[in-house]
């Protein structure tokens, strides 16, 4: 295990910070009203509580509206090129594994350009939080459907409508193998600042998709979850360990399993120990729940998968390092260089 | 001493001998032609032979067998004067099959040893190679060459009659036969290659009785049979004392980083994808744990070259190997490192092209994408090895320069370096340069891209630094702060100090060793692999009377600063590649000479004999 250098020490009251100590001096150069504003301000406010000193913490970016994200964290930051921060941060995890890694992408960068890198970050299970951006919308390059964007859209590269049909970000991460896989949604704050600290937290790869709006090329995608009277019906919010079960108050609904078919009931219908309770360690349940989405099944958010079990990449790789190092001592290049067959010439 | 080893006293026969010898055993892929030769590359290393070897092995991993195409070959020369290349025409042609015999024939001199597999000329693998009736029914073919046809299928059987080991076991051993008939035509000594069977076959004494008993039989075959009148020896060359090893050009690109790793005592992630002819030295790497060597395999040729940059963006050292495709697709991350201006180091396995091209075989036409092959201004260093064990000196020379100057270096190897091996001086890793390594500790007056006003470095700093967080990125910098900036006189002038930057590193280049008179008629000027070709073409030239130099170039960006003044005490320039004119375009525009090319691009390397008409013909094309 190597944990991230100072956490502990922050614990026994090491750096105290406060959200100001996380923003740089850089002026902010999103459009005005953009979700990416919410979405800053909630990881600001949320390194305080993680305890690492600010020097430890990187954060990785692509190319997108999303990737202009590290130049506004007053942290060490490497804004890279298009798709490959995953790779990038895989490298530095290598080289520094004590450091906190945060990958910040979108959905046209992490699953058009980089999804071979997003693929395999998170099948490695290196030590980085990776924070997706959904909005549906290539934005930087101004408007042309994405990956995520719903069959049928009309966008300028797509005048009479994407063929395309969209894929689902947090059924990618955990078919693939994540560790840990979450969705929130922009305009909740407390719930995405909640969600965010358990991703900081979680040794390994940990995926969460941001539900982000672009109100220039695609405002109100995720109105469904904006919307106080569609949301109601559309938004399922998962707890460890709870019965998944949503809707108005007077008329609950709640999800059931069929074998591996869910299935949307009314709560009074079943006996109470029918209903499909979440747990988070199931990643096979995970891979379920991440493909439920309105309007047949309510849209999960929160914490799908949380696996702590599974091997993270750099410590199994360090961990070769230092036998090899243990049982054989350190490399000598000059022994190195006349090991094998030697001859002399006098 | 080879009389010890023969199993029967026999009458001696004639023994001659000559300065030099090139030999080439060429069979099916499954015919153990790679290890045989390698093998005779150690019996004469170890009697003292100066030595350049070439193998030749076609892609496919188990090509059909007795197909032209699945032709595996080893050539190697060696003698006692300094050896600069495998040769060009072969004194001695082992072949196994007949389509062996049909792909390597043309390049045996009339009147050279050829010993063929005479059991192997049988309908099927005549039909395979092509012929209609069995060439060594030809008369012509005894009459121009000295031609011994050996049973070497049946006699290894014969030779094993009494092991328990089923047909096929004791077949596969035939490949010992000839080569313990080669080293007795040689008179090379069997030692090390007895002990390199009994490690190989530690676990299975049946087969290191198997193979030596094979080996001897071959041996002794030579020295009885009647068909062999006299051998040859070759004395010892006159070496630099010292220890020497065997060194192939991939191995010494891996140990060079080793080398480099130690001196630091900082990480190396090496992160690379799969690709002929350079995954040897992810393999090497891989075993080197012990140096902090982290190798990586990444899901791409991307991933690799993305993963260094992140390792050096931590303060590692961050190493690629890859061959042209790979570069290609690395484009774009090379790019982001020379904005970042990050230490990064990349091989460049060179191997025939364009596309898939020719993935075994030998190529130096990626210079033009070294130098140029990214989007808008981005140089880098260049260097170039000259030699198998000069790939050593190289890496390890490009890891010093990536960390001083903060700068990506590509190396240019080659697939005839990779694979080919020569004696190798083991040298003395304390007498290498050191590579001082500085990372930024202090705050006060901290800025990303204050440069080092000698070399235009900017600061390396490692995240965990305490007061010197900052942000980097691929988006244009503002000099000095780092911070992005869409400025039009800003960017000129970055764009003209990161040229800058690459241009100081000739502070680091010695003078130019001219080989031949300091002015004359011609100057051969060469890169990389074709070293020996060179070199031994103008040698010859110089033999000849004629006021011929020549000169090898290992850095290509920036190129020495005594060069233009070099070029100029010449009458003509000529510069062989193997490409279709890379570096005669460089200097044509960078120093206005009229320097000439010559070019051919088969996937082999130049022969000394066709360059050194070339300098004929341009001496006597005397306006």
């Amino acid at each position: 295990m190597s944990p991230v250098a100072g956490a502990s020490k922050a614990a026994q009251g090491g750096p105290h910070y406060t959200k100001k100590d996380f923003e740089s001096d850089q002026d902010v150069r999103w459009c005005p009203g953009c979700g990416d504003y919410a979405i800053l301000a909630a990881v600001q406010k949320t390194m305080p509580d993680l305890g690492i000193p600010r020097e430890n913490i990187v954060f990785i970016s692509g190319i997108g509206c999303s990737s202009r994200f590290p130049y506004y964290m007053n942290t060490y930051g490497f804004h890279t090129i298009h798709g490959r921060a995953p790779a990038i941060a895989t490298g530095l995890k290598l080289a520094r594994p004590e450091l906190k890694v945060f990958v910040v992408t979108g959905d046209g960068d992490g699953l058009s350009i980089g999804g071979n890198h997003l693929l395999h970050v998170l099948r490695r299970n290196v030590d980085v939080t990776i924070l997706l951006f959904n909005n549906r919308i290539y934005g930087l390059t101004k408007g042309q459907y994405s990956p995520t964007s719903e069959q049928g859209k009309v966008t300028k590269s797509t005048p009479l409508g994407s063929a395309e049909r969209p894929v689902s970000p947090c059924s990618f991460a955990l078919a693939v193998g994540a560790s840990f896989v979450a969705r929130v949604v922009d305009r909740n704050i407390a719930h995405m600042e909640e969600v965010l600290r358990r991703a900081a937290r979680h040794r390994g790869a940990a995926f969460v998709e941001i539900l982000q709006n672009c109100n220039v090329y695609n405002d109100l995608a995720w109105n469904v979850l904006y919307d106080r009277e569609s949301k109601v019906l559309a938004e399922l919010r998962l707890e460890h360990g709870q019965r998944l079960v949503f809707g108005p108050v007077d008329d609950r609904r709640g999800l059931v399993l069929d074998g591996v078919k869910p299935r949307v009931v009314r709560v009074k219908d079943v006996p109470e120990s029918a209903l499909w309770v979440h747990d988070e360690r199931d990643r096979a349940t995970g891979l379920v729940l991440a493909q439920l989405w309105a309007p047949d099944y309510p849209i999960p958010l929160g914490v799908m998968a949380s696996d702590e079990t599974v091997p993270v990449y750099e410590d199994t790789l360090l961990a070769q390092e230092r036998k090899a190092i243990a049982d054989r001592g350190p490399g000598d290049i000059a022994a190195l260089l006349r090991s094998g067959e030697t001859w002399t010439i006098k | 001493m080879s009389e010890t080893m023969a199993s029967a006293p026999v009458v001696a026969k004639p023994r001659r001998t000559l300065t030099r010898a090139v030999i080439r055993f060429a069979g099916d892929s499954g015919d153990g032609m790679q290890v045989t030769g390698e093998q005779f590359t150690t019996e004469a290393a170890w009697a003292g032979n100066d030595i350049a070897t070439l193998p030749n092995f076609p892609a496919e991993i188990r090509a059909p067998a007795g197909t032209l195409f699945g032709v595996s070959s080893f050539q190697l020369q060696f003698g006692s004067q300094r050896v600069y290349t495998p040769g060009d025409q072969l004194d001695a042609l082992v072949a196994m099959n007949p389509a062996a015999l049909k792909v390597h024939l043309g390049d045996l001199k009339p009147g050279g040893i050829l010993v063929v597999n005479a059991a192997a000329f049988e309908e099927r693998n005549l039909a395979r190679a092509g012929y209609e009736r069995s060439p060594l029914e030809d008369p012509g073919l005894a009459e121009k060459y000295r031609l011994h046809q050996v049973d070497i299928t049946g006699l290894t059987k014969k030779a094993l009659a009494d092991l328990p080991l089923n047909a096929k076991e004791k077949d596969r051993c035939r490949n010992f036969f000839a080569l313990g008939l080669v080293s007795w035509i040689y008179t090379r000594p069997l030692e090390p290659t007895l002990d390199a069977i009994r490690k190989r076959f530690a676990k299975n004494p049946q087969f290191v009785e198997a193979n030596i008993r094979v080996l001897k039989a071959g041996h002794a075959f030579g020295e009885t049979a009647e068909m062999f009148g006299e051998h040859y020896g070759i004395e010892p060359a006159e070496m630099a004392p010292g220890v020497y090893r065997s060194m192939t050009g991939n191995r010494a690109l891996a140990w060079g980083v080793l080398a480099a790793a130690q001196r630091t005592q900082l990480p190396v992630v090496f992160g690379a994808y799969p690709i002929t002819p350079a995954s040897d030295v992810l393999h090497e790497l891989a075993l080197h744990k012990r140096f902090g060597i982290r190798s990586f395999q990444a899901e791409d040729e991307i991933a690799a070259m993305a993963s260094i940059i992140g390792a050096a963006f931590g303060g590692a050292i961050g190493v690629t190997a890859s061959s042209g495709p790979g570069i290609a697709l690395k484009g774009e991350a090379i790019g982001l490192a020379v904005m970042a201006e990050l230490p990064v180091v990349i091989f460049d396995v060179q191997r025939g092209g364009p596309s898939t091209g020719l993935p075994t075989k030998t190529e130096q036409a990626d210079l033009m994408q070294a130098m140029y092959g990214r989007n808008s201004e981005a140089p880098v260093v260049v260097l170039a090895p000259a030699s198998p064990g000069d790939c050593f000196f190289v890496a390890y020379e490009a890891i010093r320069l990536a960390v001083k100057y903060m700068v990506p270096v590509i190396v240019l190897s080659d697939g005839y370096l990779a694979n080919g091996s020569e004696p190798w001086l083991i040298p003395d890793p304390a007498a290498l340069p050191d590579i001082p390594v500085t990372f930024r500790t202090e705050a006060a007056g901290f800025f990303p891209y204050l440069r080092d006003p000698a070399t235009l470095a900017r600061p390396w700093v490692r995240p965990g630094t305490p007061g010197l967080e900052h942000r980097i990125g691929g988006i244009e910098k503002e000099d000095v702060t780092g911070n992005i900036s869409y400025e039009p006189e800003n960017h000129d002038y970055m764009v003209r100090m990161r040229a800058e930057k690459v241009r100081r590193v000739a502070q680091e280049i010695p003078p130019t060793t001219i080989n031949g008179p300091h002015a004359g008629d011609v100057l051969v000027v060469g890169w990389g692999g074709t070293y020996g070709a060179i070199t031994a073409a103008a040698e010859e030239a110089q033999l000849g009377g004629k006021a011929v130099a020549s000169i090898h170039l290992r850095h290509l960006n920036p190129l020495p600063p005594d060069l233009g003044q070099i070029l100029r005490q010449y009458r003509r320039v000529l510069v062989p590649e193997i490409n279709s004119g890379q570096l005669v375009r460089i200097l044509r525009a960078e120093y206005l000479v009229d320097a000439v090319g010559f070019h051919r691009v088969r996937g082999m390397p130049l022969q000394t004999q066709e360059i050194h008409e070339a300098i004929t013909q341009l001496l006597e094309a005397r306006p």
